[in-house]
This record gives structure tokens, sequence and C-alpha cells, in this order.
């Protein structure tokens, strides 16, 4: 049935702003402690664990999101994990996020210059010391401009969720789209709601970039 | 674990999947290409003496990478034929995929222009040449040197994204695992099938970029 772009469809659009926002803080919580835990495997002096890491990461950059989130959605029920479209969204966009921030924080922690894990050692700090009091608050500050920079890729990334069936921004304006039969407006209006989230998000990257420049 | 993996009942498609490389790659070729022609006109036209152009440039590259891509391939799939202007999928998927990669490539052309230092123009421009001529004569070869990288991995990320277009049912490696899941019921195995695919084509691509890299750009700077 075709019916005019309402309320109705203003507000579902608005709810899926809502469900976009809530599932990129998700990916990015649940990222930052999955690519902190790359990113440290990753600088590792085990081979093993740093190979790992690598090909982790490699695997999640050399493969479209759309297979990754495929193979979450379709994989958990494999394993034996009945789960709904929030949680399978949810852990692959996790997984795709720890991946990306594990590379950046990895080439966070290679530019603290070495001689700043060398010089914690010899003071006799522990491996956890060390990354906690010595490294990781040095790297953060270097990382902090593409990690900000990395979430608006992911709120981007948000979006294909909507072709495993989570509805949020993308998959609202493609049901108003539908219903009203007013395709220019839904995805128009779904396209300036993600600008309006990205356009800032990059803006402030950017500006950290310059403040780090400045100081270095 | 009860699931029993079978691969087997994907061998008879195997055809079906080279043909969806073979697309994917073709999508991927054709829309660097006029995506990248895209992205040097944006550049121009944001280096360019008149406001409306330099506008229309920073309006375009802003909306095209603050915007997913998803939404912008249904925009001119589903969108743009309510103004009179309808494509079939897979031209629709193309015109997608080459605004994206000109938008990004252009962002990385300026930075490769903006490194060039301003004095190699006025010198060009001393010479008498016309900007267009300074710009093949003068500015290209160090600046391919410069975006070179951040380029080639555009290219490859512009394969991964075009995966992306097989919501709209434009033919290739995505849409041709998502229809033999339909016949075969065998999800997980086809779209592991189907990312290793992917897997391997980036894996490629990239290698081969690095080597030309070598190659071209081994000479000295100075």
């Amino acid at each position: 049935m075709i019916r005019d772009f309402s309320l109705i469809e203003v507000l579902s659009i608005v709810a899926g702003v809502k469900a976009t926002v809530l599932l990129s803080l998700i990916a990015f919580v649940g990222g930052g402690v999955g690519g902190l835990l790359v990113a440290l495997l990753r600088t590792s002096a085990g081979f093993g664990m740093r190979t790992a890491a690598a090909s982790f990461i490699d695997f999640f950059q050399g493969t479209p999101m759309l297979m990754q989130l495929f193979l979450v959605y379709y994989g958990l029920p494999v394993f034996g994990f009945h789960v709904n479209v929030w949680v399978a969204a949810s852990v692959g966009l996790t997984l795709h996020a720890s991946a990306f921030l594990g590379d950046i924080w990895r080439g966070g922690i290679e530019a603290v210059p070495r001689g700043q894990t060398e010089a914690a050692s010899a003071l006799g700090l522990s491996y956890f010391h060390r990354m906690i009091d010595v490294v990781l608050p040095q790297a953060f500050r270097l990382s902090l401009a593409p990690t900000v920079g990395f979430l608006v890729q992911l709120v981007k990334g948000t979006s294909l969720t909507a072709i495993i069936g989570f509805v949020e921004l993308s998959r609202s304006a493609q049901i108003a789209a539908s219903t009203t039969y007013r395709p220019l407006l839904a995805y128009g209006a779904a396209g300036i709601c993600y600008f309006v989230i990205c356009f800032p998000l990059s803006r402030y990257a950017s500006a950290l970039e310059k403040r780090l420049a400045a100081r270095v | 674990m009860t699931y029993q993996f079978d691969f087997r009942v994907l061998f008879p498609y195997w055809a079906d999947l080279l043909s969806g490389c073979g697309l994917t790659l073709a999508m991927t070729c054709l829309s660097a290409v006029t995506g990248f022609s895209l992205a040097i006109a944006a550049v121009m036209a944001g280096r360019s003496r008149h406001r409306t152009l330099n506008l229309a440039a920073v309006g375009y590259i802003e909306a095209i990478r603050y915007t997913p891509f998803l939404v912008q391939v249904l925009f001119i799939y589903f969108g743009l034929p309510a103004v009179g202007f309808s494509l079939s999928a897979w031209p629709a998927g193309v015109l997608a995929l080459s605004l994206n990669f000109g938008a990004f490539a252009a962002e990385i052309v300026r930075g490769g222009v903006d490194g060039i230092p301003k004095g190699q123009f006025e010198a060009g421009a001393a010479l008498g040449l016309h900007p267009l001529q300074v710009l093949r004569f003068v500015i290209l070869k160090p600046a391919l040197r410069i975006i070179y990288p951040a380029l080639s991995s555009q290219f490859v990320l512009l394969l991964l994204t075009s995966s992306i277009v097989s919501a709209i049912s434009a033919e290739e490696l995505t849409a041709t695992a998502q229809s033999i899941d339909t016949l075969t019921f065998r999800s997980f195995e086809i779209y592991i099938v189907a990312t290793t695919l992917y897997l391997l084509m980036a894996t490629m691509i990239s290698q081969t970029f690095k080597a030309i890299e070598r190659r071209a750009f081994a000479y000295p700077v100075k």
C-alpha cells in the first residue's frame, strides 16, 4: 500500500538514527577493547601472537565488510549460537572495528620511541606497567586523530547491517521509500542524517591532527 | 558441534563464481577509470578561480565522503528514476562506485598536488604553458609518485566496496554468491568461498601495485 510521507516515516527515520548511533557506540567500545588486544598482540615479542594478530588484521582489511557480516550472521548459528540480528550486527562490527583499531593503535605503539620502552624496562617496570604507564598514554595521543577518523568509517559501515535485516537508519529509509514511494526523499533524508553525524566527527579528527602536528 | 560442512554442493557453481569474480574486477576497473577522471575534474574545479566550481567540488566530495555507500547506491538506483533518470542495475552500480571513488581519489590527488612546491607551477606558467600543460608536463609525474600508495589502497577498497552493489542486484561476486545461497541453502559455506575469493583478489591486486611501485617510482628524488 502506498501512503504519504508522514510523521510516522519521520519518526521511524529518527528511530533509525538512534539505532545507528547505538550500534556504532557498541562496535566502537567493543572494538576498542578488541583493538587494544590486537594492537598489543601485534607488537608483542612472541612470533605466534604477532602473526595471529597480523592475519586477523589482514583478513578484515582484505575482505568486504558485507562478507564479514554475512559470515558472522550465518556462521554464529553454525557454532550453536542462535542470536538475534542485534547481536549478529554488534559482533560483526566489533570484530571489524577490532581489526582496524588494532592496526591504527599498532601504528601508535610503534611510533613511540623505542627508548621509552627500554628506559621503562631499565627502571624494572613489568610489561603491564610499561604499557599502561609509559607506552600506551603516548601511543593514545598519537593515534587519537585516526581513531576518530575511523569512527566516521564505522558509522557509515553500520549501514551494511541493513542488508542482514537490522533496522537502522538505512533500513528505515528503505522501508519509508517503499511504503511511500518517495525514494528520493527517504534516501536523501538518510544521507543528510549520516552527514550530520559524520561531518562534525571528521572535522574534529582533522582539528586533533592539526593540534598534534602543532605540538610535535 | 553438529553442523556438517558441505563444500561439495558448491562445486557445480565454480564457473558462476569465476564469472562473478570477473564481473567484480570489470566493475572495479571501469569505476576506477571513470572515478579517477572525476577526481581530476573535481581537483581542477576545486583549484579554479570560479567560486561556483569550488563550491560544487567541495559539495560533491563532502557529500560522498560523509554518507555510506549503500545509501548512495540506493539513492542512484531507486531515487533518481523519480526525477526521470533511470539506469539498470549494473550501470547504476558503476555510476555509484565511480562517484564514490572519485570523491576519495580527489582528496588523495589534491594532497598530491598540494605536495608539489608552488614554484613548479609558477615555473611552468613562466615558460608560457597553459595551466593544463603545466598539469600534464610539470606536475603529473611527481604528483603521481606522491599519491600512488594511497591511490592503490583506495583501488583495493573500491574492489571491496563493490560487493555492496549486490543490494541493487547488480551482477557481481556477492550477488552471485547470494543466488547460489538461495539455490543450495549452504549460506555459511558459500560466503566462506566468496570471502576467500575477495581476499585472493585483494591480495593479488595490492601485491601487483607494490611491484609496479617498486619499478615505476624507483628513481631518486634529487
